[in-house]
């Protein structure tokens, strides 16, 4: 990360706002008005939209290893997916996702 | 049998019930408040910005995506689309709130926007459904006995995983634990047909566009993976009409 600390600090203040902003929307300003369908219909599938595309690169040409697949990364993955699918637990999800790749880190040396 | 008339819910009983219905959601928050704390400061900023943003913004996902983006010194302007756009399914909350709190003065509206994480909208909508005549400021005094439980222990836990992150040592790995701690988060909301599709269509378009500038890829990826839930789900509908 190379922003000057006036950068950061503006990322941090408009993200604040621009979050708070939108929680307020509806609440503050449009009142009670529903919103219209095709909008709702949009905005259920925004979480599912971005986070996998922000992930799937982090996944795929991990950092850690200057962005060549990384086999017991890519199973940790899959693991976290499955085990949150079936159990429907974020945290359960994330323990047996970073055991997996401890698991194999300890098994390949 | 006649019905007899609701027992009077003062608004001091109905923040408890709310902050009971709150408390469990502390599983969640005090483990992920403490990865964003360790992941920030490993990130690269300081306390003072790593809390800054925590208080600010108060919307894990949000936090997690901006700091992914940050670390690979994406252009600012990307960091904050991408950001806010993770978080664009608040004003949806706003809406399904609005009928229910509208009704509450200026200043309780915007604190309770300030407050308005997914676990505040989830119990509490789920309470407004289920007691529809309830006072508006029982309503308001459920909402933020709700909150509490989440809120202030977000902060803390930050904080903790702030001041503790740089004692972890490299071995465990921790510049996986964003990637996990995504795919743990979008796992459980793959709950039809329509976020599957989001989903997969975010996953194969951010890959094949990854090597557009800015990280435009992601953003490109991402309208589409909304286009293509909201297409599955209406022909879903049809199907199911």
């Amino acid at each position: 990360m190379s922003y000057s600390d006036l950068t950061i600090w503006a990322i941090i203040v408009a993200l604040g706002l621009g979050t708070w902003g939108l929680r307020f929307s509806f609440l503050g300003l449009i009142g009670s008005r529903a919103m219209p369908e095709w909008l709702l219909r949009h905005l259920r599938y925004t979480a599912v939209a971005v986070l996998p595309g922000l992930v799937a690169p982090l996944v795929v040409w991990p950092q850690a290893t200057g962005g060549t697949l990384d086999p017991p990364r890519l199973a940790a993955a899959l693991a976290t997916v499955g085990i949150g699918l079936i159990s429907r637990n974020m945290l359960a999800a994330i323990a047996g996702g970073m055991g997996t790749l401890y698991a194999l880190q300890a098994l390949t040396g | 049998m006649p019905h007899s008339a609701p027992p009077p819910d003062t608004p001091r009983r109905a923040f408890w019930r709310g902050f009971r219905a709150g408390a469990p959601f502390l599983l969640v928050v005090i483990p992920f408040g403490m990865l964003f704390g360790v992941v920030a400061t490993e990130a690269g900023l300081d306390l003072a910005q790593t809390m800054g943003m925590t208080v600010a913004v108060i919307a894990g996902a949000a936090q997690f995506a901006a700091v992914a983006l940050m670390v690979e010194d994406a252009p600012v302007l990307i960091v904050l689309v991408t950001a806010l756009a993770v978080n664009l399914r608040m004003a949806m909350y706003s809406a399904a709130l609005a009928p229910w709190l509208g009704a509450a003065p200026l200043w309780q509206r915007a604190l309770a926007a300030y407050f308005m994480v997914d676990q505040a909208y989830a119990v509490s909508h789920a309470e407004y459904e289920r007691a529809p005549r309830l006072p508006i400021a029982a309503r308001v005094a459920y909402y933020f006995g709700a909150v509490t439980p989440v809120c202030g222990p977000w902060y803390l836990a930050t904080w903790a995983g702030a001041v503790a992150g740089a004692a972890i040592p490299p071995a465990f790995a921790l510049d996986f634990a964003v990637p996990v701690a995504f795919l743990a988060l979008v796992a459980p909301m793959l709950r039809s047909a329509a976020h599957v599709a989001a989903a997969g269509v975010s996953v194969v378009l951010a890959l094949a566009l990854a090597f557009l500038p800015y990280n435009l890829g992601l953003l490109i990826a991402a309208a589409a993976a909304m286009i293509a839930g909201a297409q599955v789900e209406r022909w879903q509908e049809a199907r199911a009409a």
